[in-house]
């Protein structure tokens, strides 16, 4: 287990509600134990024979941004745009995208894909809404990778032009460095945090292209001083855009549906059917 | 942060090398750790030694050469030395300097047998 947050590997579930199937198994994590296990002095090399050298040359994250690149191209296919949302436990994240997704059914698909170490809480809540979730349990680890997003893809999203929300687990650290295949993070910081978390987790604010900045119904009871948070965000990020939101009385609301209509527009303009020549799209194992 | 991860995907690229170019154990693995790459190295130490064991590469030495950080600042066209993400240019003080250089993780080298 990682000695710093306490991520692991392993026991990945995933959960599509109806049926509550479980399928332990079904899913090899990003990084997860390939090839035979090694039986020490089974055959060759004893012990003094010379060692040679392989030049590798292997980015470590390589693995996981080439399953974010067939991602991102399954989904341009589609017309689908993707996004990532990201921030420490309890920011909001489910309660604006059970909001978001009540303003936006029928009037485009909608698809949510839920990323939690443990229980499928937060996809019962989007499906209580009538739009389709996916609860992925991570178990031990921190963050949602590329492989687990489209292990799920093909089941939750046949419709066009679709907006899909992927939240990611609650923590403001590990999900900044794994590209999904999103078309952009929206990180979500809730006044209740204190306004210094752009300085104190800078990796995530430099890799969104939009702060939500939520729960200002409680500006009254925090000191949180907007302007010094949305200052510090753009020092990590200068075109970092702002919104300010609340989940509970719906304030910001339609700037942030306004935004959401522009971005899925871009990605129907974008996208469409893969050119000869370009990988094949990802289909159900 | 997440360098569970990190040493998982340092195995399986162990692993692929090993598909190409069967061996028998891994002596040394040789990193090339950007300074800017915000991992920390007896956390990723740790985790290795737990990844490996059973495998080929267990036991095996984790070689880490750092990678200086560098930066281009735009408000004063300098290339920096950069020696934390985010922070200000060393020449001129404004922020924004753009990372060039130093905020990789590759796997250089196996050493094997
Ligand atoms: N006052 C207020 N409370 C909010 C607002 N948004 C969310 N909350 C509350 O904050 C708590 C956490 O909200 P969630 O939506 O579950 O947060 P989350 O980011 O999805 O949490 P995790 O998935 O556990 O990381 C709940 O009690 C919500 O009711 C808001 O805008 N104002
Ligand atoms: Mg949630
Ligand atoms: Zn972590
Ligand atoms: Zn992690
Ligand atoms: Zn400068």
């Amino acid at each position: 287990m990682c000695g710093v947050c306490g991520c692991g590997a392993g026991e990945v579930r995933i959960e599509e509600g109806e049926a509550d199937v479980l399928r332990p198994g079904a899913y090899r994590p990003v990084t997860g134990r390939s090839g035979a296990a090694f039986v020490p002095g089974r055959k060759g090399g004893q012990e003094g024979e010379r060692t040679r050298r392989l030049r590798v040359e292997r980015d470590i994250l390589a693995t996981n941004d080439a399953e974010a690149g067939a991602n991102r191209r399954w989904l341009a296919a589609r017309r689908t745009l993707a996004l990532n949302l990201v921030s420490s436990p309890g920011a909001g994240k489910t309660s604006l995208l059970v909001r978001t997704v009540e303003a936006l059914r029928g009037r485009m698909p909608l698809a949510v894909i839920e990323g939690d170490q443990q229980t499928s809480f937060d996809a019962e809540r989007i499906r209580a809404t009538g739009v389709p979730a996916v609860q992925i349990n991570t178990g031990k680890g921190c963050h949602l990778d590329a492989r687990m997003v489209g292990r799920v893809l093909p089941g939750l999203l046949p419709a066009e032009g679709a907006v899909l929300f992927i939240e990611n687990v609650g923590n403001l650290v590990c999900p900044a460095a794994f590209d999904l295949g999103e078309a952009a993070k929206v990180v979500v910081l809730s006044v209740t945090e204190g306004d210094d978390k752009p300085l104190k987790y800078p990796d995530m604010f430099a890799a969104a292209g939009l702060m939500l900045l939520n729960k200002i119904d409680l500006l009254p009871y925090v000191d949180f001083d907007v302007e010094r948070a949305i200052g510090f965000a753009r020092r990590i990020n200068p075109r970092l855009e702002v919104l300010q939101v609340s989940a509970r009385t719906g304030a910001g609301l339609d700037a942030w549906l306004v935004w959401l209509e522009a971005r899925g527009r871009e990605a129907g303009r974008a996208g469409g059917p893969l050119a000869a020549g370009q990988e094949a799209p990802r289909s159900c194992c | 942060m997440h360098e569970m991860s990190l040493a998982e995907s340092i195995r399986e690229i162990v692993d692929d090398a090993r598909k190409q170019n069967p061996f028998v154990r891994v002596r040394t693995i040789v990193l090339a750790l950007g300074e800017l790459a915000a991992v920390e190295p007896d956390s990723l130490r740790f985790c290795f030694e737990a990844v490996m064991t059973g495998g080929p590469a267990e036991g095996a030495e984790l070689r880490i050469e750092e990678v200086p950080g560098q930066g281009y600042c735009p408000a004063c066209a300098s290339s920096v030395a950069l020696h934390a993400l985010y922070d200000a240019c060393p020449a001129c003080g404004a922020y924004g300097v753009e990372v060039t250089g130093g905020n990789r993780m590759q796997v250089l080298e196996l050493e094997v047998e």
